[in-house]
């Protein structure tokens, strides 16, 4: 049989593209997935669609994939040592931030052992405390005791200091911000960081990053940092591994055309009522979805004119849906 | 037939001024009554007659017209006194703290000073739902409109408004629309007693409130009493709109419940919008329990009896069919005409009575409405309706019985079967939408998924074991048999044996197969199945290698129509041969030889060693701890693994000890039913538990059930079953499986509720893309999406072929 393999024109290929990723929805399974080390319950299946779709949230999960430029991938000494270096550690991993309430001061006492094995250096550390002490005054003493004493004539000395503390717990000591957990992996005959946690812009400002393979399953920051091509590629590839961890069989027509929709103005734009359906042309379509009062109120104070070209505007009214053989006419010579 | 065409082109929505409610009233409602006492509707009421009718035999004071016809007229209550409109309160608030009180031209919201005029500008603030303050005290309604007023239309259309549709000061009500009666029919109880819609009830607190309102005022009451009641009417015409408004209690019914008022009637999942407008209830169709039936075709649906002589198709009397139309109105029984329709639109009923003369008066264009018959066309349907091959075209075949008769090998695109399932039939009703479903929606035309381009609608269970036992080796038919299998099929032809006087399976099987269809392709097991030029020469079928790479090859090769006659062969020949052999499981499938019960004791046995030995290190600690895991999560992690490990040596006993004769063990090897977990857990032994992928702890404090041990580590404590279903779990065991069985049904709700709103997203989103001519794909606003579809303009439903012309190819060079 010869037949046509293009697709016809007027087709409802929207419509096939929501049936096909909606459909296998309920037999998808809640199951999470552990990557050693790193990560685990990163969720796959059906909660990590719904993640995807809404594009714009976080993902509960976030992982971050740093190669080496290609001269390094295979040096697993130099991967290793990259990791050491990005996994970001924090003042209060390595030390002890206590508050002393009567003298109105925070002691910070770093642990030795910690601060060996990390490889940090004893005169660095108070440059790095310092810059979030401020204006308060920093007593550095012997044996990697800091004393930062909290500022005189403070409203609410009290809660200024609980705020310090909790802001010097945070400090930065080491490594890329926002990543943690970085850990060696080797697939496909290279050696690369995992790491949980996203920071694209933070490690890309390392030496020897290779800029053309990092990745992140964080469709967000992928946007901002590399712009929506990128975003919708991500998009892609991500929801091609939640259909394939799941045994399931989708065509990447649908998943490319999904993630097209949502990138096609240049931003991501979820899919729901914030996004591509509460953004519609027609009136009573954005009012059959979600929110109908609203949707109905706004379009009368602006006077707002329904074209009717939608598919549930034309069922509201009783019309010919605009689509497939709704949108020819035919007729015959007489 | 009338030609179809656009009638509503566009809809604009716009906001009534006082004039335009004047205009269109037709009645003023004065009185916050209904009924009078003898039971008449009273004049200036809320069921003013003008307003149109809902009793039957009445006829409406205004257009004339009877319960059918009239569609209702509006009427208005005038207001003493302005109220703000609830929905409107945001926007007004923006409006005046955006606008100059004196020259009224736009300023900035936290301008000081009108930068134009040099006014001083109050400060607005805005309280939910429907109070404006002015520099701290609160605007009254007439305040607010006369400001509104005075904002001229230049600087309205600056801000993005039309003052033709939209002034502001409409947002303000002085004249309320009374909505016609059709909007809220009252209803008579069995009682005789009348009970009115909460629309009514809420009407009467309105007039009965702006009466109180407008004597006080006429009897010159203070300011504070007037304000009080004026108050109270803004609340009444408040929940009037939305009787859900934050802040504000709701309205209630005498008995309690909150009314049901305007934006109650719209919302929602049970509104106007999603309920009735998206959703309609339609006729010609039709609902029951669905029975399978092999012997239909697979794009029939078999239709009661009963059901066809009460739905019809109407047909239009041509010089054609003009004496079959007639040998349906006078026919006495079932394919008969049940109502003729004149040029004049008069409907007949055809009877005995006027049977004759609707014969004799019969002209070409007249329309008669026949019962259905066998070769008509309909939609059929299972629910929920999750993807397009949920709703195909069958065929009808009428037979007897009370239910819908459906081809086994369409049970999966309908994910339907036959344990009480229902299913909905729709009759087509104009030629133009039957051609359709013809060509677009019938089962034939579905075999192969958009979705991923390979079947959907395939053999399945039965099919595949008959084509096994059909094309095994060992397969070997005499002249009857064989020519009893082929008559089935409707091959007349009976071939030269090939296996002595006898015929191989695989020579009959291949005179079902074109002859351009060559493959080699390897089964689940791995053994090779050869067909070259329509002649099997090598393998037995297994459901991988029937449905990928012989029947969506079919398709591609003869189409459609071709591809569900091969089905239907194959089904029928199927069950033939099926019968023959008979193909059955019982207890004795899966019992283990007592050698084989031992050798599995002895894998729970060291199961359990292992398990043992591993908690040992654990309390030692001696335990290597796995990187990014805990000590305890490193022992559960290999627990876990031990537990996996024990069930699939278990099931290569099972496996070896049931042998390849065993029916349970064929079937799930070459895919028909069942997998060989199924067998493992009869007849060997049922595994470990989990909840949550870990295994089970909750229920008592750190234990699962009372009487063990808190914080057990065992694999029995923890909800390892030694016992196989077969032997019968201890009760124990029986609780763990369904603490686990317990989590998936909990998973499963969870899931469909989840994945049916993503769905309704999805949908929504998506629903105005299509294709254009010239294979770009646009939204509903026009605007691009994709500038070829799927990058490559190609349909999703042939996504496979690609790989088959490939395959084709090389198949072509083996060959020569």
């Amino acid at each position: 049989m010869k037949k046509k393999q293009g697709i016809s024109p007027y087709s409802a290929v929207g419509i096939v593209a929501a049936q096909s990723i909606g459909e296998p929805g309920t037999q998808m399974t809640m199951r999470t997935f552990h990557y050693a080390g790193v990560a685990e319950h990163v969720p796959t299946g059906l909660p990590r669609l719904i993640e995807l779709v809404d594009a714009k949230k976080e993902p509960s999960k976030a992982l971050i994939e740093i190669f080496l430029l290609p001269k390094y991938s295979k040096n697993q000494k130099k991967v290793k040592e990259f990791a050491n270096m990005v996994e970001s550690i924090l003042l209060s991993d390595v030390a002890s931030i206590e508050e002393d309430m009567d003298e109105k001061e925070i002691r910070i006492k770093i642990s030795k052992k910690d601060f060996k094995d990390l490889g940090l250096k004893e005169e660095d550390m108070g440059a790095i405390i310092k810059k979030a002490v401020t204006t308060n005054k920093l007593k550095i003493s012997k044996d990697l005791l800091y004393i930062v004493k909290l500022k005189e004539g403070k409203k609410f000395p009290l809660r200024s200091l609980r705020k310090l503390q909790i802001k010097l717990s945070k400090v930065l000591v080491k490594g890329v911000e926002g990543i943690k957990k970085a850990v060696v992996v080797h697939e496909k005959g290279d050696y690369f960081v995992r790491a949980s946690g996203f920071n694209i812009k933070g490690a890309l400002a390392l030496p020897d990053v290779d800029p053309s393979r990092i990745y992140t399953n964080n469709i967000l920051e992928m946007y901002t940092v590399f712009g929506i091509e990128v975003a919708r590629a991500v998009l892609v590839r991500e929801l091609n591994s939640v259909m394939e961890l799941q045994n399931i069989n989708v065509g990447v027509r649908h998943l490319m055309l999904l993630a097209d929709a949502i990138c096609a103005d240049g931003k991501l734009k979820s899919i729901g009522r914030h996004g591509l359906s509460g953004e519609k042309a027609g009136v009573l379509g954005r009012a059959a979805f979600e929110e109908t009062i609203k949707h109905l109120v706004a379009a009368a104070v602006y006077a707002e004119e329904d074209k009717l070209k939608g598919v549930t505007e034309n069922i509201i009214v009783g019309q010919t849906i605009p689509v497939g053989t709704g949108k020819v006419m035919l007729s015959m010579k007489k | 037939m009338k030609e179809v065409t656009k009638i509503i082109d566009k809809i604009r929505f716009s906001l009534l001024s006082p004039e335009i409610v004047r205009d269109i009233a037709v009645a003023k409602i004065t009185i916050p009554d209904t009924y009078d006492d003898d039971g008449y509707p009273i004049d200036g009421g809320l069921v003013d007659q003008r307003l149109g009718v809902i009793d039957p035999g009445l006829r409406c004071k205004t257009c004339g017209g009877k319960i059918k016809t009239c569609p209702g007229h509006f009427g208005m209550i005038e207001l003493v006194r302005p109220i703000i409109h609830v929905e409107f309160g945001k926007t007004i608030y923006t409006i005046l703290s955006t606008t100059c009180p004196e020259c009224h031209t736009i300023i900035s919201k936290t301008a000081k000073k009108c930068p134009n005029c040099k006014a001083k500008i109050p400060e607005i603030k805005f309280l939910k739902p429907t109070t404006i303050f002015k520099d701290g005290a609160a605007m009254l309604p007439t305040e607010v409109r006369d400001w509104l007023v005075s904002i001229p239309d230049s600087t309205l259309m600056k801000m993005g408004l039309d003052p033709r549709y939209a002034r502001p000061e409409w947002m303000i009500i002085s004249v309320l629309l009374v909505p016609p009666v059709s909007v809220r029919p009252s209803i008579t109880l069995e009682s005789g007693e009348r009970s009115e819609d909460d629309l009514t009830h809420k009407l009467v607190d309105i007039i009965r409130i702006n009466q109180k309102l407008e004597a006080n005022i006429n009897a010159g009451a203070p300011q504070l009493i007037i304000e009080d009641l004026w108050e109270l009417l803004q609340y009444h015409i408040t929940t009037y709109f939305d009787n859900e408004t934050a802040n504000i209690p709701p309205a209630r019914h005498r008995s309690g419940r909150p009314l049901k008022t305007l934006a109650q009637r719209l919302k929602g999942k049970e509104g106007r919008f999603r309920y009735n407008l998206l959703g309609k209830r339609v006729n010609f169709s039709a609902r029951t329990v669905i029975s399978p039936d092999p012997m239909i075709r697979l794009d029939e649906v078999g239709v009661p009896l009963k059901m066809a002589e009460e739905l019809t198709i109407p047909v239009t009397v041509t010089d054609w069919n003009i004496d079959e139309c007639k040998r349906h109105i006078s026919s006495e029984s079932y394919p008969q005409a049940l109502y003729v329709i004149r040029n004049d639109g008069r409907r007949i009923r055809v009877t005995d009575i006027t049977k004759e003369e609707v014969l004799k008066e019969l002209k070409i264009g007249w329309i008669i409405e026949r019962q259905i018959v066998d070769g008509d066309i309909a939609i059929f349907n299972r629910q929920p309706s999750l993807h397009r091959v949920s709703m195909m075209g069958h065929e009808i075949r009428v037979l007897p019985g009370k239910t819908f008769r459906l081809n086994p090998i369409t049970t999966t695109p309908y994910n339907a079967d036959f344990d009480g399932d229902e299913m909905n039939l729709h009759i087509i009703q104009t030629p133009d939408a039957q051609a359709e479903v013809r060509e677009l929606m019938k089962v034939e035309n579905q075999i192969i998924s958009p979705r991923h381009g390979h079947a959907i609608i395939k053999p399945t269970e039965d099919h595949v074991s008959a084509a096994y036992f059909l094309t095994r080796d060992d397969a070997v038919f005499t002249r009857k048999e064989a020519s009893k299998l082929l008559i089935i099929a409707n091959i007349k032809k009976l071939p030269k044996p090939d296996k002595g006087d006898k015929y191989s399976g695989k020579l009959l099987f291949s005179l079902l197969l074109p002859s351009e269809l060559s493959l080699k392709e390897k089964t689940k097991l791995g053994d090779i199945v050869e067909i070259k030029k329509g002649k099997m020469i090598k393998g037995a079928l297994d459901n991988r290698v029937l449905e990928g790479g012989l029947l969506e090859r079919f398709f591609l090769i003869k189409g459609p129509k071709a591809t569900r006659d091969f089905l239907d062969a194959i089904t029928k020949i199927s069950l033939e041969a099926l019968r023959w052999t008979g193909l059955s499981v019982s207890l004795k499938n899966y019992s283990l030889s007592p050698a084989a019960l031992k050798t599995v004791e002895g894998i729970e046995n060291k199961a359990n060693r292992e398990m043992e030995n591993l908690i040992l290190q654990y309390k030692n600690k001696t335990l290597e701890r796995s990187p990014g895991l805990t000590l305890k999560e490193t022992l559960e992690f290999n627990i876990m693994a031990v537990t996996t490990r024990t069930r699939n040596e278990a099931g290569k006993i099972v496996e070896d000890d049931l042998g390849q004769t065993n029916s349970s063990i064929i079937m799930a090897k070459i895919g028909a039913r069942g997998s060989l977990l199924n067998a493992i857990q009869m007849s060997a032994l049922v595994g470990q538990q989990a909840v949550r992928n870990k295994r089970l702890k909750r229920g008592y404090i750190q234990r699962s059930l009372p009487f063990y041990k808190k914080g057990s580590l065992k694999g029995k404590e923890r909800g390892f079953v030694y016992n196989s279903f077969r032997k019968g779990l201890t009760p124990d065991e029986f609780f763990h499986h369904a603490m686990g069985g317990r989590e998936s049904l909990v998973n499963t709700a969870i899931r469909t509720a989840r994945s049916g709103y993503m769905q309704r997203r999805l949908i929504h989103a998506l629903q105005d893309l299509t294709v254009q001519e010239d294979r770009t794909v646009k939204n509903g606003k026009d605007a691009i999406v994709q500038f070829m579809y799927g990058g490559d303009g190609k349909d999703p439903m042939y996504e496979t072929t690609t790989e088959y012309m490939e395959s084709a190819k090389e198949d072509a060079v083996d060959t020569v």
